[in-house]
């Protein structure tokens, strides 16, 4: 077991994607940062001393204190307060929380719906796969944000009013999901159709392995890469998404904020000079989703260069 | 040709019935049409009498039928929320729109194929590293983002352009325009920018990937060998096959920019559709959201038609084929 | 005089471990009106040295060293101009004529472009001149067809368009690299012919870069061996091929399959794996043996597929027939041939065998059972488990996923669930030992081997099973000729040992007279004749298999 365990390490060791990885500082320096903004936004308890949510913490006095830094900082709120009093770095890591679980979600969500439908079009072929593709031709037509408008507003017009904030995250994450499906169809039926002409899969049919078999043991893994890919390309489009629609007003609410919400919020501000209010929040996103975009470049080059 | 293009027109016409028809499930399906356009205090008989006169009650195919009818004269019923023609409040509204994307589009795909096509000649040149690191910070930047920095820093800090709105427009009875005055064109520069940047980094990765792919190919190889000049490589050979699907990109690229037009549109607050169609979906105003779906959805399969026919006249690998196949 | 003098050219590509020599001080000369074979196996370098005359090397590669005289000049003296000498003095053919032209331009316009980069003429002129060369080159209606698009070629006639555009600016060094590795034996015999008359008659120095050694043979005046970037050897092609001084020479021209005699072995000079020297291999216990009965193992009867996708496609007319009538019989424990050209259908044929395809119509019998009528599943295992295939590309035929004790396990576990974890591993060892591969390959993945040791895997994978019928769909065509005769020598042995019946597909006739008791050759879909080898090489009945047997390269040509 041991043994195989160093197998599994040198591997990794000596393979190409370990060396690129190594020779890429762009890509050491985006998974660093992708690893400190995960684990404080998951561990947010440990990181921060203040829970915004707690209304017994919260002090109007306190409130549009500018970052700490400025004249009228106080230095226990490094990044400055909201209108309600509310530690911004404490809300911006509860409300990157929020922004990364509905990311992961819809991601996971499209990428198990997209990659499930793909492939099984790719190796079944005939009018089911056409059925399928016409079906990501349809959808591609709507573009994903109108498309993640539309469920949103079908699922305010079927759920009541009462349940709406609470299902609203789960409508969020269906809505995103729901829109960048085909892009995971399309890329996993072209890497199939590519791999169910080679060799393997017809030897694999020869010696009498089921279909399900050789497309979730042998095509899967092979076509991997290029879904990781727009994997992790589609991660920073579902989080954009995320702050988009939460930004127009229809995402996440104002109870639970993720930083969408919070740039919505303190875009009010803004004009009144609380830059602080939007700009922290704002940075920090693009940050994230940057650093998500430099590691899928990376991967792009490195694991499948020729996709586009 | 002929059969060609009736192929291609008969496939667009499919498209744009499911489209109809997931346009019609809304209304019809999602909540009940009848208790939004009435108040609470209407009586049941009144109700069924307007369910009567609406066609409601008729089975759906007929329904169906009439909404395909009006739709295609521009008929998607009243606003519940505006009490007003959902046709009316689309003209009105339509203009501001256009004319962003119009400026939006000649932006990204200008300066996109320029760019695209710079940097995949010049693979490893300085400024192509810093035109792909801007490029990848763009497509990171959201457009609200986007937007809300440009307010703060030309209208808030700076001063010198609007931070709403579309300026004075000039009414030309059909159509209000905003590009005959000054203030019109000083209100469309921010938000036109702002909309085109996501589009116009995207459409750099595009073109310089398919650059470099083509400057791979052993025709490229061959005509090297053959001694040809680089500027006829490159800017002849190369970027005539690499500009075949700057064309599909093009086409996809008007339709997203109306689709994220909604979003530039709420942060300049520019009197356009998408602003129209985002109170719809915080009210669900369903006759706005399914004639809104409706029209892009129109808009993408008109100008997928017209790419499958420029392709036609462009590439001559698509015009032998398709010929062959109509005998 | 020599005309070109390559004088201690040096290829190297830096990698991220180690910098690659491709090429080290290679010297070669070519006289005008003379042909220059370069050959060697795949990574010799013969195609670096080609593209580093005109300093056509693809990054991270550079020539590090080394100067070429085309006359009296050094061309690369200035690497910056060298670009003048490209087309003018020199011009380069490549493999691959479907790639070779730009799609969306007329070869007219190709043409006309490439005449004017280099020749001072106005387009009335140039195009004169196009038209010329295309009736030169040997296309009909030039006049008409100079206004077409590539892809309105066939590749042979495509093939020619592309020499037409290498020689328009009349240069007098033409450098071919495989030029008709991509063409059926017919048109390749046609470009050859095409290639020896024009360095007759334009007087040109060729270089023909190529690993056949029948083209060598049939086309040049001279040869020079590669091997690892290295030149082996270098001289009159007859006293290369007949009287070889280096080792890698003789084993190389031992490899080739002889076209006018049958062998009993390959005679291996240097061998990729350890030689076993097992007369009895140990899976023999494990096989279920069988006494043989010279009964009819498969039966093909009236076999028709035609691929009818208009559905999909733009084209719904011309329903191509893929297989169009075929029957033939295979005893248990022969081998059986089938030949053809690209599109013969051989491969469709295979395919319906080994139940990949179902058959527009007609049927398949084996061990007088009708395969292609069987519904169930459970049904279907038995003879899944009879009827295994070696496929043509080693690097496709093995998921590069799982390690090869995995791929080998798969068949066994399948077939027999109930095997015990120990015996399992036994049996691998024993199948890996069979195909000469050492049992400490078992834990690797594909891709840390060579094509020739992914072709055992392959073959132990295909006999995990203890088939009957071994389908051999080109398994040697994408190898080294060296590396070929080991396989072949390979599959021989095990055949003898195990009993097995064989259907060796193979465009190549020199290999399939070596490895077949009888043989079928197809031409579009249709059976033309079945014969015994010695008959169907000796007294070839059919028109076409006579033309096939013409026009083969033969190695032999050199003796007489």
């Amino acid at each position: 077991m041991d043994n195989n365990k160093s197998n599994l390490l040198n591997r990794i060791r000596n393979s190409d994607v370990y060396f690129s990885f190594k020779k890429s500082p762009t890509a050491i320096i985006s998974s660093i940062i992708l690893a400190i903004i995960f684990f404080c936004s998951f561990f947010v308890e440990l990181v921060v001393p203040y829970n915004p949510f707690d209304p017994s913490s919260l002090s109007l006095m306190e409130a549009f204190t500018p970052p700490s830094w400025t004249e009228n900082g106080l230095s226990k709120f490094i990044l400055g307060t909201d209108g309600q009093g509310r530690d911004m770095l404490s809300t911006i890591l509860y409300g990157s929380r929020i922004s990364l679980i509905v990311g992961f979600s819809a991601i996971i969500f499209s990428l198990v719906l997209g990659v499930g439908l793909g492939l099984t079009a790719g190796y079944f072929g005939g009018k089911y796969e056409m059925f399928v593709m016409r079906l990501t031709d349809v959808q591609l037509t709507v573009p994903s944000i109108l498309m993640a408008l539309l469920v949103d507003g079908i699922a305010r017009g079927i759920i009541s009013r009462e349940m709406h904030d609470e299902m609203a995250i789960y409508v969020l994450i269906f809505a995103i999901g729901i829109s960048e499906w085909p892009q995971f169809a399309r890329v996993s039926r072209a890497a199939t159709l590519v791999e169910k002409n080679k060799d393997y899969v017809s030897a694999s049919t020869i010696i009498g392995v089921s279909n399900l078999v050789v497309m979730f043991k042998h095509i899967l893994p092979n076509i991997m890469r290029p879904i990781l890919v727009i994997g992790t390309i589609g991660l920073a489009l579902a989080i954009l998404a995320e702050a988009t629609l939460s930004f127009l007003g229809v995402g996440v609410p104002p109870t639970t904020p993720s930083l969408g919400t919070l740039i919505r919020l303190g875009n009010d501000f803004l004009f009144s000079g609380e830059w602080w209010i939007t700009f922290f929040p704002a940075i920090f996103l693009v940050l994230l989703a940057f650093s998500i975009n430099l590691l899928g470049d990376w991967m792009r080059d490195t694991l499948n260069p020729k996709l586009n | 040709m002929i059969k060609y293009f009736f192929k291609r027109l008969f496939q667009s016409a499919v498209v744009m019935l499911i489209v109809a028809f997931v346009s019609f499930s809304l209304f019809n399906f999602v909540g009940d049409p009848i208790n939004n356009m009435v108040g609470e205090e209407t009586s049941d008989e009144e109700r069924s009498q307007l369910r009567e006169s609406l066609g409601l009650n008729d089975p759906v195919h007929i329904q169906f039928s009439r909404f395909i009818v009006n739709a295609s004269k521009g008929e998607f019923g009243i606003s519940y929320q505006l009490r007003r023609p959902v046709s009316e409040l689309i003209t009105e509204r339509l203009p501001a729109t256009i004319e962003l994307v119009f400026i939006s589009a000649l932006i990204a795909l200008v300066s996109g194929t320029l760019l695209g096509v710079y940097t995949g000649i010049n693979r490893k040149g300085f400024f192509s590293d810093i035109i792909l690191a801007i490029s990848l910070l763009g497509v990171s930047l959201p457009t609200f983002v986007i937007g809300i920095l440009f307010i703060y820093l030309f209208a808030v800090i700076l001063g010198i352009l609007p931070s709403f709105g579309r300026g004075e427009v000039v009414d030309l009875g059909f159509w209000s325009t905003g590009f005959l005055t000054t203030t019109g064109l000083k209100a469309i520069i921010l938000p036109s920018v702002t909309l085109s940047l996501f589009q116009m980094t995207y459409i750099i990765r595009l073109v310089r990937a398919e650059m470099m792919e083509i400057l791979q190919t052993d025709y490229i190889k061959f005509a090297k060998a053959r001694g040809l000049s680089e500027k006829s490589i490159y800017y002849k050979h190369a970027l005539k096959n690499g500009l075949i699907p700057v064309i599909t990109i093009a086409g996809i690229n008007i339709g997203t920019l109306i689709a994220f037009s909604i979003i530039t549109e709420t942060v300049f607050q520019w009197p356009g559709m998408g602003f129209l169609f985002i109170q719809a979906v915080q009210f669900v105003d369903i006759p706005i959201m399914s004639a809104y779906l409706f029209f892009i959805a129109f808009v993408f399969v008109m100008i997928n038609f017209i790419v499958d026919i420029l392709y036609y006249f462009i590439d001559p690998r698509i015009r032998v084929k398709a010929e062959a196949a109509s005998g | 005089m020599s005309f070109l003098k390559i004088n201690n050219l040096s290829v190297e590509y830096k990698m991220r471990r180690e910098t690659v020599h491709a090429a080290k001080n290679i010297n070669i000369e070519v006289s005008k009106g003379e042909i220059l074979g370069l050959v060697g196996e795949s990574g010799s370098g013969k195609s670096t040295v080609g593209n580093a005359i005109i300093n056509l090397i693809d990054e991270p590669g550079k020539v590090s060293n080394g100067t070429i005289h085309l006359g009296e000049i050094n061309i690369h003296d200035d690497l910056e101009n060298i670009i003048k000498y490209r087309g003018k003095k020199i011009g380069l053919i490549f493999q691959d004529p479907q790639t070779s032209l730009n799609p969306i331009f007329t070869i007219g316009e190709q043409l006309i472009e490439t005449i004017q980069t280099h020749l001072k003429l106005d387009i009335k002129q140039a195009k004169d001149k196009a038209i010329n060369l295309l009736k030169e080159v040997g296309i009909k209606d030039a006049e008409q067809r100079f206004n077409n698009y590539p892809h309105q070629f066939s590749g042979g006639m495509r093939q020619r368009v592309v020499i037409s555009l290498a020689l328009c600016c009349e240069p007098e060094l033409l450098i071919a690299d495989e030029p008709t590795t991509a063409l059926d034996v017919s048109i390749q015999s046609q470009i050859l012919d095409l290639i020896k008359k024009l360095t007759k008659e334009r007087n040109l120095a060729v270089i023909l870069i190529t690993h056949d050694m029948g083209v060598i043979a049939e086309t040049t005046n001279r040869v020079a061996v590669m091997k690892n970037g290295n030149l082996v050897e270098i001289g009159q092609t007859k006293e290369i091929l007949t009287k070889p001084k280096q080792t890698y020479t003789k084993s190389l021209v031992s490899s080739v399959p002889p076209t006018n005699k049958k062998i009993s072995r390959f005679i291996i000079v240097e061998k990729e794996n350890q030689p076993t020297n097992n007369t009895n291999i140990k899976i023999l216990n494990r096989w279920t043996k069988k006494e043989i009965i010279k009964q009819d193992l498969v039966e093909v009867k009236n076999l028709y597929k035609s691929f009818d996708d208009s559905f999909f496609t733009e084209s719904s007319k011309n329903i191509v027939m893929a297989v169009d009538d075929v029957s033939f019989k295979i005893t248990e424990g022969e081998s059986f041939g089938l030949v053809g050209e690209s599109g013969s259908g051989k491969s469709t044929i295979a395919k319906m065998i080994v139940n990949l395809f179902k058959p527009s119509s007609g049927d398949i019998y084996f061990d007088k059972t009708c395969i292609t009528k069987i519904k169930s599943n459970k049904e279907m295992m038995k003879f899944r488990k009879q009827i295994q295939m070696i496929f043509q590309d080693p690097y496709s035929s093995l998921n590069g996923r799982l390690k090869v004790e995995d791929i080998i396990a798969e068949p066994i576990k399948l077939h027999n669930p109930s095997i015990k974890n120990e015996d399992l591993k036994n049996y691998i060892f024993d199948l890996l030992e069979s195909v000469e591969l050492a049992p400490n390959s078992s834990t690797r993945y594909p891709h840390e081997f060579s094509g020739g040791q992914r072709q055992r895997i392959s073959i132990a994978r295909a006999l995990a099973t203890q088939p009957r019928l071994l389908v051999c769909d080109e398994p040697t065509s994408a190898l080294d000729v060296s590396i070929q005769a080991q396989i072949l020598n390979l599959l021989k042995d095990l055949q003898e040992q195990l009993n097995l019946t064989i259907l060796f597909i193979s465009h190549d006739l020199p290999v399939v007279r070596q490895m077949c008791d009888r043989i079928g050759v197809l031409r579009n879909g249709k059976l033309c004749e079945i014969s015994n080898s010695e008959d169907l090489f000796e007294n070839p009945k059919h028109e076409y298999t006579k033309e096939l047997l013409r026009l083969m390269p033969k190695i032999e040509t050199i003796y007489n």
